[in-house]
């Protein structure tokens, strides 16, 4: 085979493509007569693989670990600051008895959410991802060895504060579910829209403070609906309490669900 | 910055492949990348400048195609492509719930070189 073109005599090497056509084969210099020197086999390797296949693979397992135990999963994210860690807290305390809740943290550093969440009653582990700005399948797994499983029917995922990096890891949960404080503005979904779109349900958060950000309802809305038509919206304030029970009741819903292994509404 | 842990990963794979192949040195990596992955290609150029050298990548091109939105409407009955990454139907106005391109992120194939 021609080792610059594959083009014919063997060489030996497989060759599966050729990468280089900078001559066309009706060349006559160069018709399998080869009189120009050859040093290199060239190849193509066609791959097509998912850059990310070990995390997908590791997050599969985590799904497949989880349903095996009917555990409902959820992955929260939002911008730093928006709330997740005051809902993730209220909504342990009013689920209460209906369902058993355990929470993973991911923090860049300080266990300060983990402390705030176990006054909750709820196993609370926390993971110091250090320069990293996301979780991943296999932060999750190990995080898994120090939380007390059986009888669990919840667990929370609380992600590193951050609208891009996490959209990429799929951790092995049953739901996304995205945060947009009214502090954070009404245009976020537009700024950050591969976030919201993989979100399965979206939580208007820090309600009690639409007057005093002069937060657009309407506007908001709006914008969630053109980048995930198909996400559940929540509209809720963690201080008040107002649209919690919705909230509490749906995660019940979902849990019900994953249960009798019916796929999830949202 | 999650660019340079995905072009890690990106960067690994390419050099256990053309490891596999007998290959002696890569002359091009390429990846598709979709809109709506959450990758920024110019911080994945710039991982892949610092992570090369040193591999028998260094001085490899790295091509990056960028893989548009594309989005199926039930009601048309057709694909439509979102420059502004909305799923709503560019004709009839329904908004889309099946994104069938635009969350690539792929080594997609890669030039090598035996000597």
């Amino acid at each position: 085979m021609c080792e610059d073109c594959g083009c014919g005599l063997s060489a030996g090497i497989p060759v599966t493509v050729s990468g280089h056509d900078d001559h066309g084969h009706d060349d006559p210099h160069h018709h399998h007569g080869h009189d120009h020197p050859h040093s290199r086999q060239h190849q193509t390797l066609e791959l097509r693989r998912a850059i990310l296949e070990k995390n997908d693979r590791l997050a599969e397992r985590n799904r497949g670990f989880f349903r095996a135990r009917g555990i409902l999963v959820i992955n929260v994210l939002s911008s730093p600051g928006s709330g997740k860690t005051t809902l993730i807290g209220e909504t342990i305390r009013r689920l209460g008895p209906r369902l058993k809740t355990a929470v993973i943290v991911g923090d860049l550093a300080t266990d300060n959410d983990a402390r705030r969440l176990r006054d909750s009653s709820a196993p609370v582990v926390q993971i110091n991802t250090g320069t990293v700005c996301h979780l991943e399948a296999d932060m999750i797994a190990r995080a898994l060895k120090q939380l007390e499983i059986s009888g669990l029917d919840l667990l929370i995922i609380e992600n590193v504060g951050n609208l891009v990096c996490p959209a990429s890891y799929d951790l092995g949960e049953d739901l996304r579910v995205v945060l947009l404080s009214v502090t954070d503005g009404e245009d976020k979904p537009l700024k950050y829209p591969p976030m919201f779109h993989t979100a399965n349900a979206i939580i208007i958060s820090k309600l009690d403070l639409d007057r005093a950000c002069d937060f657009k309802r309407e506007a908001a809305t709006a914008n969630i609906r053109h980048i995930a038509p198909g996400a559940r919206l929540f509209e809720l304030s963690s201080k008040t309490g107002a649209g919690l029970d919705d909230w509490c009741d749906y995660l019940v819903r979902q849990h019900e669900a994953v249960k009798r292994r019916d796929p999830l509404d949202a | 910055m999650h660019e340079y842990s995905i072009m890690q990963s990106a960067l690994t794979q390419a050099l256990r492949e053309a490891r596999q192949a007998g290959a002696a040195r890569v002359h091009e990596i390429r990846l598709r990348i979709g809109v709506l992955s959450g990758v920024v290609p110019d911080a994945l150029r710039f991982a892949f400048e610092t992570l090369t050298p040193g591999t028998s990548a260094e001085g490899a091109v790295l091509t990056i195609e960028e893989v548009p939105a594309r989005f199926w409407c039930a009601s048309c009955r057709k694909e439509f492509v979102s420059a502004d990454l909305f799923a709503e139907c560019p004709d009839c106005r329904n908004p889309s719930g099946e994104l069938r391109a635009g969350r690539e992120l792929e080594l997609s194939s890669m030039e090598v070189d035996h000597v």
